[in-house]
């Protein structure tokens, strides 16, 4: 198989090499001048930008529409609807200016093809002009940034949204998993020392807040309610990220980052929207993290609020069997005060 | 300044000598110069451009063959290719690419490319040639430093191609190589020697690319000979000239950055470590914070897009005036957009960074001065595109590559806004989307601009011409595959799917897209046998290529007064005298539509505008 690759390369280069004789050999023999021959070049070339320019704006059209289908259904959170909005908004301004500078370029390469009667008109600076498109660009881009820095700043406010359902997503080489806070909706500490295998989370046992907290391999979401991730990671860096909520933010070791959303789609409505009875909400890492980081997911189902206590009640708390076990254990930890790290800063 | 008269004078009458006999002027040459000297350890600026192509060239092709692997594995992810075990060894057994080794291939493609192709290739090879030739000047400022660069460039090079030969492969953490990842061996196999001699090969690079920028810095700002003021120089040196000063002020940092990440890796401090536990066990590490590398790689990461850019801006600027035979529009506004374009691509580097935990408040300046960016990015395609307009273009195969840098640098342009508005990033960021963005508006552009170059300038390089009817084939067959490939990306982007999965199959919602990575990769195929016609075309016309003739492209710069025949010193009598600036193209009243820059006005009354007395 290699031979024969091997071969084929030997062979068209070899097939290259003849070309280019007989082309040279072939513009030696003609009487063609160099310049005929540039002329023409010239004249194919410039069809040539002529038939890229509206085959490639014809294709880019209809690949359009026909991928359309492929894309992301509906945002399934509040602010993905705006994203989405200021997307398309976005997308009909950069393609006009996209159509306009594509088809002037290549008309202008078209039309003003070399012909030798012919001089270039000698124009090499205009300040007018250059005001021009200094100050139209700055504004339009000055449109677009001020909604979409508007938009990011109510994403991004956390403090407006308190009574947020908390839930922790800790990554790790390659699964996720994630810990509800429980009644309290508040998270007991973790720390890295303290992570063994009936504790991979290393929660601390002795903190009260960590008594009702559940941790689970899918994340259920109740519809309606707004949510707070935080994001921690205990090996090297991952990233959370929710394409069907326009969420993302990535899981870093060391600190905590924090995403608030609130799903709006439950995953039945979403199968109805899709026409597909097997779709699934998913969390994928969205950020190289080792050798299996393409698997690395969690399936994400969003549910009722009422369906979704029913869930939660069938969960089992994290420390119900395993308190005293874990309890020497942290003790030794818990003498360097200094060093704990707290997740849930509520 | 008397050193360098001396100097000068000395090449003189060694070229004196060569005249006597010119029958004997090779064997003559050859015992002054023998192969060492000549080919390999020189200091002529000339040989050592020269050095920077042909490397960069082979560097390239291995980084096209690594894209070509994992697109195959991304088209057609169940299907094994016995042929890649021949190539691979364990990495592909029985024909199945290996998973931790396709995150090497993209890793060592990444690095590859940027650094190696697009960094050192591109302003190596025509900083190196333009920059003495362009400003009238017999050789780099210093030419040992200039022939270390090469050197450094060549050993940094061949310790980066060792790094694929050793048992637990080559850094695989990316090419933006984050730690943790990249600092700890537990996390991917890819992290521990590989990740060594990737270090090692970067700081080398980092060394070539400050001696090269150094020097180019210094030739251009003393060397210039007389008249050639600083707006009298061409586009090319202008962008050399700030895409040095960039590297001068960036790489550093990136050197500082690579040696905390040594400290990390093999010394035990916790700059960027805190926090984990791996392998069964916690690590010491308490304290430090990976987004710090995040920081100090971007604050190189973010101008270094524009070292790869400016270089081919700068030749397309040379090549689409000299092919318009038209002067470029807007020289000065072109210089400012240059200099905007330099001072703010040091304050964008956290747009690569809106959801790794930065402050939001943060992103939001960065989405303020990315945004001002595209601003001097929008004047540069408009000038652009009026210096075609009532052109007279000879579409030479340089002329349409530098069309389609243009054409590049307004797709990917646009789609960075999208990019640089961090609530539309949430969604695409590390998506296919991005590759796509930047695949065209910097890979595309930069090696467009590249091949403007060599199709341009390799008269002056090899003293013959390439075969133009190949070269139309590779352009087209190079650009339709650039769109074939990245434009469907976008879709992939749009449709969510994460960059650097070795598979996408299991993922339902992902399995339609199948047709568009398979697309994608037949694109990519063609595109790869493009770039075989160029590089037969390259070799085959070094030896046997038409001769060329002293200015072949009727061309204004000063590098066209210098014979085809290369000679260390560059002129035979005198540096040239430079009287206009290089963009007297189709000027009234002139008997040919070109005025070379050493022609004084007072030989051209016929053309003269009251501006040009004022000179």
């Amino acid at each position: 198989m290699n031979l024969l690759l091997l071969l084929i390369i030997i062979f068209s280069i070899l097939v290259l090499v003849r070309l280019a004789n007989v082309a040279q050999l072939a513009a030696k023999l003609s009487d063609e001048s160099e310049e005929e021959e540039q002329d023409n070049d010239n004249r194919m070339n410039g069809i040539g930008l002529m038939i890229f320019l509206w085959g490639g704006l014809i294709l880019m059209v209809y690949m359009i529409f026909r991928y359309k289908a492929y894309m992301l259904p509906v945002s399934a959170s509040e602010h993905g609807v705006q994203i989405d909005k200021l997307m398309n908004t976005n997308w009909v301004v950069l393609f006009i200016v996209f159509v306009i500078t594509q088809v002037l370029l290549f008309s202008f390469a078209f039309k003003y093809r070399f012909n030798k009667e012919r001089r270039a008109f000698f124009f090499h600076d205009n300040n007018k002009l250059e005001v021009i498109w200094t100050i139209i660009p700055t504004i339009v881009l000055a449109a677009l940034i001020t909604t979409g820095l508007s938009e990011w700043s109510n994403i991004t406010d956390y403090a407006k949204r308190k009574e947020g359902l908390l839930i922790q997503v800790y990554g790790k080489q390659f699964d996720w998993t994630v810990r509800y806070a429980g009644k309290d909706n508040k998270l007991g500490e973790s720390y890295f020392r303290r992570i063994n295998d009936t504790n991979p989370l290393g929660v601390d046992s002795l903190d009260v807040n960590s008594n009702d907290d559940l941790t689970a391999r899918e994340m259920y979401l109740p519809v309606g309610v707004p949510i707070e991730l935080a994001i921690n990671s205990r090996d090297v860096i991952h990233s959370v990220y929710l394409p069907h909520f326009r969420v993302q933010m990535n899981a870093v070791p060391g600190m905590t980052t924090r995403f608030s959303f609130k799903p709006t789609i439950t995953t039945a409505k979403m199968r109805e929207i899709t026409g597909n009875p097997k779709f699934d909400y998913i969390l994928l890492c969205n950020k190289i993290c080792g050798v299996a980081h393409y698997n690395m997911n969690m399936k994400v189902v969003v549910v009722e609020p009422a369906d979704f206590k029913e869930w939660l009640k069938s969960q089992k708390p994290l420390f119900e069997n395993t308190v005293v076990a874990a309890a020497p254990a942290t003790r030794t930890v818990s003498e360097k005060p200094n060093e704990k790290k707290i997740v849930a800063l509520k | 300044m008397e050193v360098n008269q001396h100097s000068s004078e000395a090449h003189v009458t060694e070229t004196d000598d060569h005249a006597h006999g010119h029958a004997h002027h090779d064997d003559h040459h050859d015992h002054v110069e023998n192969f060492w000297t000549k080919y390999l350890f020189t200091t002529d600026h000339k040989m050592i451009s020269k050095q920077f192509l042909v490397t960069a060239i082979g560097m390239a092709f291995i980084a096209m063959f690594m894209s070509l692997i994992f697109r195959l594995q991304l088209a057609w992810p169940d299907t094994k290719f016995p042929f890649l075990e021949g190539f691979l060894g364990k990495w592909a057994k029985d024909g199945v690419l290996d998973p931790g080794f396709y995150l090497a291939l993209v890793t060592i493609h990444g690095t590859i490319m940027v650094f190696f192709v697009l960094t050192g290739g591109l302003s190596g090879t025509f900083s190196n040639l333009l920059i003495p030739l362009q400003v009238g000047a017999r050789d780099m400022a210093s030419g040992v430093l200039n022939m270390l660069s090469f050197w450094f460039f060549a050993v940094s090079s061949a310790v980066m191609l060792s790094s694929l030969f050793i048992e637990t492969g080559p850094a695989s953490a990316g090419w933006t190589v984050y730690p943790p990842l990249s600092a700890l061996p537990q996390a991917i196999p890819g992290s521990g020697l590989g990740m060594t001699l990737w270090l090692i090969s970067m700081v080398l690079f980092i060394a070539s690319a400050l001696l090269g920028g150094i020097n180019y810095i210094a030739t251009v700002l003393n060397l210039r000979t007389k008249g050639m003021s600083m707006t009298r120089l061409p586009l090319t040196i202008w962008a050399f000239l700030v895409t040095a000063i960039l590297g001068v002020l960036s790489f550093p940092v990136l050197f500082a950055a690579s040696l905390l990440l040594v400290m990390d890796r093999s010394f035990g401090t916790s700059f960027y470590l805190s926090d984990i536990f791996i392998d069964g066990a916690p690590l010491e590490h308490v304290g430090g914070s990976p987004v710090l590398f995040q920081h100090l790689f971007w604050f190189l990461g973010h101008p270094e897009v524009y070292i790869v850019l400016l270089p081919a801006l700068g030749l397309a600027s040379e090549v689409i005036s000299t092919n318009a035979r038209k002067p470029i529009f807007g020289y000065k506004a072109m210089i400012g957009s240059i200099l905007v374009i330099a001072f703010l691509s040091f304050i964008v580097w956290g747009h690569h960074m809106f959801i790794t935990g930065m402050n939001p408040f943060l992103g939001s300046v960065f989405v303020f001065t990315t945004l001002l960016i595209a601003i001097p990015s929008a004047v540069k395609v408009f000038n652009y595109i009026t210096t075609l307009w009532r052109g007279n273009l000879q579409f030479t195969p340089q002329m349409l590559f530098a069309i389609g840098l243009v054409s590049f640098f307004i797709s990917g342009g646009l789609t960075g806004i999208i990019l640089g508005d961090s609530a539309l990033d949430i969604n695409v960021h590390d998506t296919y989307f991005v590759v796509a963005h930047f695949h065209i508006v910097m890979g595309s552009s930069a090696i467009f601009g590249m091949f403007a170059g060599v199709y341009h300038w390799f008269p002056k390089m090899y003293g013959r011409m390439m075969n133009k009817k190949l070269g139309y084939i590779h352009f087209w067959m190079t650009i339709v595959s650039v769109y074939g490939v990245f434009f469907p990306m976008h879709f992939l982007g749009l449709a969510g799917v994460p960059r650097r999965y070795y598979a996408n199959t299991a993922y339902e919602g992902f399995s339609q897209l199948i047709n568009i990575n398979q697309l994608i990769t037949v694109f990519a195929i063609l595109g790869g046998i493009a770039q075989f016609i160029f590089a037969f075309n390259f070799f085959y016309s070094i030896w046997r290529g038409k001769r060329a003739t002293q200015n072949p492209w009727k061309s204004n710069t000063l590098e066209w007064t210098t014979p085809v025949e290369h000679l260390h010193g560059n002129w035979p009598g005198e540096i040239p005298e430079v009287h206009r600036w290089p963009y007297d193209y189709g000027k009234p009243g002139s008997k040919e539509d070109f005025i070379p820059q050493t022609i004084p006005y007072s030989e051209t009354p016929e053309s003269n505008t009251p501006d040009d007395l004022k000179h």
